[in-house]
């Protein structure tokens, strides 16, 4: 049970997925300018990427491994994601509106999104366990969550301030991004 | 017709250069730009991609229904990126160890797809191979660019090769996780000082 606590809170913390691994930075950076896409993108991200890492495992577990394919990995995994998504949207849209409605149009964007893909490429690589990779898959889109949502607010902050002009945008996003990267860089460790 | 092929291909190296004036395709510009070596590998990765599904998407693009486009080009990038993961496996395997996992992520990167929605599903084969090619050299030098700041401040030397001597004390946080950010953000804005003016 404490290996669990463990690899959830370095998913969350320590190996941040947008902060430290790099993964997602596109819509971190285009969702971010509102608190209300940033909370919307957060949970679609939520949503899919534990269903996506259980899913991608159970194809490298019983479909590419037993046959050998392994280099298939990625087209597979692109292919599997896709589809998941369309369905996801598909379900939500018949039977959950009311979600449907706070998630919509955040669902196809997630399939380009790299964080996604990124977490289950990892939790293949780093040979987790079927409850490993429900955790942890979890946990890295907790960790995306609370990064865009902390991002959200500085934003949103940045709009009332004068920035110098050839900072505006994007230019100052990244280096408020740099410095938040900098304080969850302090949780590395601590696991 | 209205541009040349030089046009389309220089377009690429400045006016439309990713990731600064398309911000695009991120994760790989902040991760991998460690190094020089590492930033030129990947970008030379993504250019094959690039240049590849640019071609086939251009001469597919009277076959391919436009209602089920996003599927098929995700089909030929990903297949692209099989290829490119399988040769450098082959033969450049330290460089395919250090890149990691973000070979295979070209598959989401939105510059590839962004390029085959926006240019290559509407232009004949020539200008695309020029569209795709100009693209990612642009790409690959903005990767090397980054990847020369945060060598060169992070740890005082360039492909291995100390540059500032021994008495230099590296500012590591250059290379760390913050420091890509912070390079990135500061260097865009020197972008659009020069370009503005």
């Amino acid at each position: 049970m404490g290996d669990y606590i463990v690899l959830a809170i370095s998913c969350i913390f320590v190996n941040n997925i947008l902060l430290a691994q790099f993964l997602g930075n596109c819509p971190f950076l285009g969702t971010s300018k509102k608190m209300e896409t940033a909370t919307g993108m957060a949970m679609a991200v939520v949503f899919v990427l534990v269903l996506a890492g259980i899913i991608t495992w159970l194809t490298n577990a019983f479909i590419l491994k037993p046959f050998n394919l392994e280099y298939l990995r990625t087209i597979s995994f692109i292919l599997v994601i896709a589809s998941l998504v369309q369905f996801v949207e598909m379900f939500l849209k018949k039977s959950m509106p009311a979600l449907y409605a706070g998630l919509g149009i955040f669902l196809p964007l997630i399939t380009t999104n790299c964080a996604v893909m990124g977490a289950c490429l990892i939790n293949i690589k780093e040979d987790y366990t079927f409850i490993e990779t429900v955790i942890s898959s979890f946990s890295y889109a907790v960790g995306f969550g609370l990064a865009l949502i902390l991002f959200a607010g500085v934003r949103e902050r940045i709009l009332l301030a004068r920035v110098p002009k050839p900072l505006q945008d994007t230019s100052i996003g990244l280096i408020t991004a740099g410095i938040i990267a900098m304080a969850f860089f302090a949780f590395k460790g601590m696991v | 017709m209205a541009k040349s092929i030089t046009q389309e291909f220089v377009k690429g190296l400045w006016a439309e250069i990713p990731p600064f004036r398309l911000v695009l395709g991120l994760c790989p510009v902040l991760a991998v730009t460690k190094t020089v070596e590492n930033g030129i590998g990947m970008g030379l990765a993504t250019t094959f991609v690039l240049v590849c599904s640019n071609i086939l998407v251009s001469m597919l693009r009277s076959v391919i229904p436009p209602k089920i486009r996003i599927a098929c080009f995700i089909i030929i990038i990903a297949t692209f990126v099989t290829v490119v993961e399988l040769l450098m496996q082959a033969f450049t395997y330290p460089l395919f160890l250090k890149l990691g996992i973000f070979i295979p992520l070209i598959v989401v990167n939105c510059i590839v797809l962004g390029r085959a929605e926006a240019f290559a599903f509407k232009n004949s084969v020539v200008p695309s191979t020029a569209d795709g090619f100009g693209i990612g050299v642009g790409f690959t030098l903005s990767l090397a660019a980054i990847g020369l700041v945060r060598e060169l401040i992070g740890t005082g030397a360039l492909f291995g090769v100390s540059i500032f001597g021994a008495g230099y004390q590296p500012f590591a946080f250059m290379v760390e996780a913050p420091g890509a950010f912070i390079c990135l953000g500061l260097m865009l804005c020197i972008m659009n000082l020069v370009g503005n003016k």
